[in-house]
């Protein structure tokens, strides 16, 4: 290959890097700052660990976080549930009626603006409490069903590229050995994709973790996420415990990621030594 | 097997929108909910329909709404454009990199996508503002003698939606990429094509599929985005998202809200459309 272009590339892919964690280091070494001023770093008593108790004796971020975690988990859980039905059907059955209009539904919320999506779910939740008194005020339940509608179109596709490459003919001789289908899906099929089932659990997971518009939309009072009180904190200016939660986050994402892909490569690699 | 998410998805996404459109045609009312009911009975035994459409007349009079339309289109094009300019690069150096290499660029690319949205703006906060890090850096090296005016300006929002949005450009353009037969490259070389030139010939338009699913899907929900103009857009960031927004939470003015959202849906589903017919060319041809 031609020595300058391949230059030209490599100075793309440093800059874009840089570009993509310039932000995300900055944070990771304000967080250590012992100034109120957060950008202005102070010689005198810096590095310190002053905003991380701060950060641990703020409650109202505590109970956010607590109100998050349960979100999260609850939606991570039914997503999962949802989408991997969403995303067997859709790979398995190539023919059946209405199925255009289901994956039409299932890619829509993966690019649908959030907002319009928060929007109709609180106007549906407000009419169903009109309707059927059902739900009760808006809280964890409304926010988990609005989460869920979005984390399972992504647990959906995770599953559906999986099922792509996913050899057939192993549930086809498991079938003509005498098992029956439900057999079959936890005996051979379940195992097989396990791996996209985890990822598909944790994007879930993070994406409510995450989400700020659709919570906003669906929560009731008392029922404020952790996103919520990062922005309307945020919104008043930059303050050294979102320095500190987001280095806790970023330090956690990491922790993950590294620890899946190295379990999925493991995987692999005695996968195919015993295929 | 697909049933109940099938249910699903009709329960809380296809019926929140007819509910939508509905209370889009609605007056307005001091209650709570505040808007009127679409039917009433009117006497015993007839019912009246009353379809309101003010609100989309609002629309159209007040110059505020179709200004933020054109606005948010003209940013998500943009931005768009520079997520295509600093993605394709970097897709490719990754998809050409060596198999150990590639797996922790790749890496390095999903790890930011992980990481709260809200946070990674908030980072820019910090860099941009008048005593942030961009500043306090060009005065130390004596580039400038003031700080500048960086957040709240068109330039900190345009960085905000390609920086958040350039992993949504990057990881379809590299599964494109990444199935490239790079052999047909060689050939054309060996028959006397200039290296851009068998770029421009074979490379960029065999990945015409992976750079449309790329653009969809950071143009589509870049058109609507509310939490990137909200803070590093400043007062004067005029963006159809945070309209609707204001509209909804500090208006209270649900019908209008719905009507602003119905708007976006009309512009925004032909680009969805097509998206999907994008993602169906490219798994078949992926078989």
């Amino acid at each position: 290959m031609n020595q300058r272009r391949s230059y030209f590339v490599i100075t793309c892919i440093a800059f874009g890097f840089a570009f993509l964690y310039i932000p995300i280091l900055s944070m990771v070494v304000f967080s250590f700052n012992a100034s109120k001023l957060v950008t202005v770093w102070d010689t005198v008593n810096s590095p310190s660990l002053k905003w991380y108790s701060a950060l641990l004796q703020d409650d109202e971020i505590l109970d956010a976080a607590w109100v998050s975690l349960k979100v999260a988990v609850i939606n991570a859980s039914g997503s999962v549930i949802l989408g991997t039905l969403a995303g067997f059907g859709l790979s398995r059955f190539t023919q059946f009626r209405g199925r255009f209009t289901f994956n039409a539904m299932t890619t829509a919320p993966l690019v649908m603006p959030e907002v319009i999506t928060g929007l109709s779910l609180l106007l549906l939740f407000v009419a169903m409490e009109q309707l059927i008194g059902w739900p009760a005020g808006r809280g964890i339940t409304t926010m988990t069903i609005g989460h869920m509608t979005f984390s399972m179109a992504y647990v959906t596709v995770v599953v559906q590229s999986r099922l792509a490459t996913f050899d057939s003919s192993l549930e086809e001789a498991a079938m003509d050995l005498g098992a029956r289908p439900l057999k079959v899906f936890f005996v051979i099929t379940l195992p097989i994709i396990f791996p996209a089932i985890l990822s598909g659990w944790l994007l879930a997971f993070t994406l409510s973790w995450d989400d700020l518009v659709i919570s906003s939309f669906t929560s009731g009072p008392g029922s404020s996420t952790l996103p919520m009180v990062v922005f309307s904190k945020v919104r008043l200016g930059v303050s050294p415990e979102i320095n500190v939660l987001a280095t806790l986050t970023i330090g956690a994402v990491t922790l993950m990621i590294v620890g899946v892909s190295l379990w999925m490569a493991r995987a692999n690699r005695s996968g195919k030594i015993a295929a | 097997m697909v049933a109940l998410p099938y249910f699903w998805l009709v329960m809380f996404f296809v019926v929140p929108f007819l509910i939508v459109l509905k209370i889009s045609f609605s007056d307005v009312d001091l209650a709570i909910p505040p808007y009127k009911p679409l039917l009433d009975w009117v006497g015993k035994n007839s019912l009246a329909i009353r379809l309101n459409f003010n609100n989309y007349a609002f629309l159209f009079t007040d110059s505020l709404y179709l200004n933020a339309l054109a606005n948010s289109i003209k940013v998500a094009f943009i931005s768009t454009l520079w997520c295509l300019a600093i993605g394709y690069p970097m897709a490719y150096g990754i998809a050409r990199a060596r198999p150990a290499t590639r797996s922790i660029l790749l890496l390095l690319v999903i790890l930011p996508f992980w990481t709260s949205l809200l946070l990674r703006v908030y980072a820019w906060i910090g860099l941009l503002k008048a005593n942030g890090v961009i500043n306090n850096i060009l005065i130390w090296l004596g580039v400038i003698h003031e700080p500048l005016t960086l957040l709240y300006t068109p330039l900190a929002m345009y960085i905000g939606i390609v920086y958040s949005y350039l992993p949504f450009m990057i990881l379809p353009l590299y599964a494109n990429l990444e199935k490239m037969d790079w052999q047909l490259l060689e050939a054309a070389e060996d028959l006397g094509c200039r290296p851009y030139q068998a770029f421009l010939k074979i490379t960029l338009p065999l990945s015409r599929n992976g750079m449309l699913a790329g653009s969809m899907l950071v143009f589509i929900p870049a058109v609507g985005e509310f939490v990137i103009p909200a803070l590093l857009g400043g007062p004067n960031a005029l963006m159809i998202g945070r309209v609707l927004w204001d509209e909804f939470f500090s208006n209270r003015a649900w019908p209008v809200a719905s009507a602003v959202a119905i708007l976006l849906l009309i512009i925004l589903v032909p680009f969805m459309m097509w998206y999907q017919s994008v993602q169906a060319r490219e798994s078949a041809g992926a078989r």
